[in-house]
């Protein structure tokens, strides 16, 4: 009798399991479908051109995504050369430098950020961060830096720069924790063959803690770049919406995810609603290829 | 053979005690090393003969929570004075540890030069230079002259060894402290390394501990016996394995005892 119910016990549960991975698996082919549906009319119409294209006119009905595609991969660009060595720094000193009681607290807060919503965020990058940019940023990098074309030109506090430094700061908890959890499997003796042998504590970082964990710090990196790349509301209200292409980094500028966040309700005629959807298919892409790369490479590291 | 006893002291403990947090695993240590012989430590596993090494080149502060007292006189020097640079003492004070610990990211060469390349030495031909005498010195050139520059780690363990000691010859420390070096070595390479051992003998000082009685009494010039943290009879080797002073150094010599 015993023998039978627990029989069943497991058939079910064989059953339950295999239904709900076969639904989420159905789901994202039912998405992708979906949108492929979607942005056929604008694939048919643009086709690759549609990649390379400037223009994004919906008055005259012309669509090109290459302001997008460019605003995307800048913000998201500029936004992992600022979080990176943060990042790195962050965990290193969580993991090196802090006593283990106060490193568990102050990890614990790093990641807390991770957890503000993107919205605040955004407001709080309106409010404080745009204005901070035009009066003092923006002034110091040009008076510095001003022969480069990147600061060049007037700021209005909103625009690349500013998105990336918002984005920086929200992909900081998500490199950090990556970068902590390489370092902490850094073997104690590794360490100590490196001190044995008469290094200060900044040879023994390179020599014993980063230079084995270069493809792991490279595999954080690109989750990190997964998740900016996807960035939508903090961004489309710090990057000024406007489908240019600038090389200053005082800018404004749109990308894929904003200019969807902005003009999926009022776009009007059909080959607009699915030039939209057509940019939702590439960011999938490009979001998925980057994950795809970001696993490559975590595997390639848990095998050296 | 001159008599040992007269030769110069060149690294000294002095009431030399380590905690682990409230744990006191080393108490109160004094015993001189003179130059150029072989010191072997003996004793039961957990008494402290590793923490003891690793004071010596002051690895032991780097654990969280260990801290140490009383001095370690390197040439009449108090190693753990404030004034002291503690990178200086351990380029000084070389150290092989129990597991193989090459650095994963680096090549065989690499591996054996990065000491040298942490004060500063770059030319090419210094390096490859060392490599060669410190990989010959450490038995090993002939197992790995044609594979410079593969991983460290795609040695054997026992390989992998002989290239830390190798990595540690390299930078020339008039000390050299080892940590049951031999623990994972087939006999062959034991006695390899034995006999590299009575080879830099005649330019360093040797600290070794070993579970390995006759390696001790084969190698050695001076033992030490610990248990639980003390040291029970220091003296020449000759004595302590043919006739020890302590009737506990005697039990455990003749495997009565830990
Ligand atoms: N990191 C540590 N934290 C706390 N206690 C430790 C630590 N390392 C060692 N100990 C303790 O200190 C004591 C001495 O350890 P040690 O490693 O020096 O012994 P040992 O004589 O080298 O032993 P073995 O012969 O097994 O290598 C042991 O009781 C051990 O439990
Ligand atoms: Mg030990």
């Amino acid at each position: 009798m015993i023998k039978l119910k627990s029989k069943t016990q497991d058939a079910l549960l064989f059953y339950v399991l295999r239904t709900i991975s076969l639904v989420v698996i159905a789901l994202l082919l039912g998405i992708i479908f979906v949108l492929i549906q979607a942005a056929w009319p604008a694939i048919k119409a643009g086709g690759l051109t549609f990649l390379f294209s400037k223009e994004w006119n919906p008055v005259e009905d012309r669509y090109g995504a290459l302001p997008f595609i460019f605003g995307t991969l800048v913000t998201s660009l500029v936004a992992l050369l600022i979080a990176t060595p943060v990042s790195v720094l962050i965990a290193l000193f969580i993991t090196e430098y802090l006593p283990k009681s106060i490193s568990r607290i102050v990890a614990l807060l790093v990641e807390m950020v991770a957890a503000i919503p993107s919205i605040v965020f955004g407001l709080w990058g309106v409010f404080y961060l745009a204005p901070f940019v035009k009066k003092v940023l923006a002034p110091l990098l040009k008076t510095h830096l001003g022969f480069l074309p990147l600061f060049q030109g007037p700021s209005f506090g909103i625009g690349i720069l500013t998105a990336a430094l918002i984005l920086s700061i929200m992909i900081v908890p998500t490199i950090s924790s990556i970068c902590r959890s390489i370092f902490e499997l850094v073997p104690a003796h590794q360490k100590e063959a490196s001190y044995a042998l008469g290094s200060t504590k900044y040879e023994m970082i390179k020599l014993a803690i980063l230079s084995p964990s270069v493809s792991g710090i490279s595999s954080a990196v690109v989750l990190g770049l997964g998740r900016a790349l996807g960035e939508t509301m903090a961004v489309t209200m710090l990057i000024g919406n406007s489908p240019v292409i600038s090389s200053s980094l005082f800018s404004p500028a749109a990308t894929m995810a904003s200019v969807m966040a902005n003009e999926y309700a009022d776009a009007n005629t059909p080959l607009h609603i699915s030039s939209l959807c057509y940019l939702a298919l590439l960011l999938f892409l490009i979001t998925f290829l980057s994950n795809l790369f970001a696993r490559t490479i975590v595997k390639s590291f848990s095998k050296g | 053979m001159p008599n040992l006893n007269d030769a110069k002291v060149i690294l000294e403990a002095k009431k030399l005690e380590a905690w682990f947090g409230d744990f006191h695993a080393v108490k109160g240590i004094t015993v001189d090393y003179r130059e150029k012989t072989i010191n072997a430590i003996i004793g039961p596993s957990g008494c402290g003969k590793s923490t003891y090494l690793r004071c010596l080149n002051r690895i032991h502060e780097e654990i969280e929570g260990a801290r140490t007292a009383g001095e370690v006189l390197l040439e009449g020097k108090n190693i753990y004075d404030k004034k002291v640079d503690v990178v200086d003492v351990r380029r000084r004070i070389g150290m092989v540890f129990q597991k193989p610990n090459p650095f994963p990211s680096m090549s065989i060469l690499d591996n054996v030069v990065i000491g040298l390349r942490l004060q500063g030495i770059s030319k090419r031909s210094t390096l490859l230079e060392t490599a060669e005498v410190c990989l010959r010195k450490a038995a090993l050139w002939d197992e790995v002259k044609d594979k410079l520059n593969s991983l460290g780690t795609s040695l054997s363990g026992g390989q992998q060894q002989r290239l830390c000691i190798a990595r540690a010859l390299a930078v020339n420390p008039p000390v050299l402290l080892m940590d049951e070096p031999t623990s994972a070595l087939d006999p062959i390479a034991t006695a390899k390394i034995e006999e590299l051992m009575n080879e830099i003998k005649k330019e360093y000082t040797v600290i070794i501990v070993t579970h390995n009685m006759q390696q001790a009494a084969r190698i050695s010039d001076f033992t030490s016996f610990f248990v639980y943290g003390n040291m029970i009879e220091h003296g020449l080797s000759a004595d302590i394995f043919t006739n020890p002073k302590e009737k506990q150094t005697e039990d455990y010599i003749s495997g009565r005892f830990g």
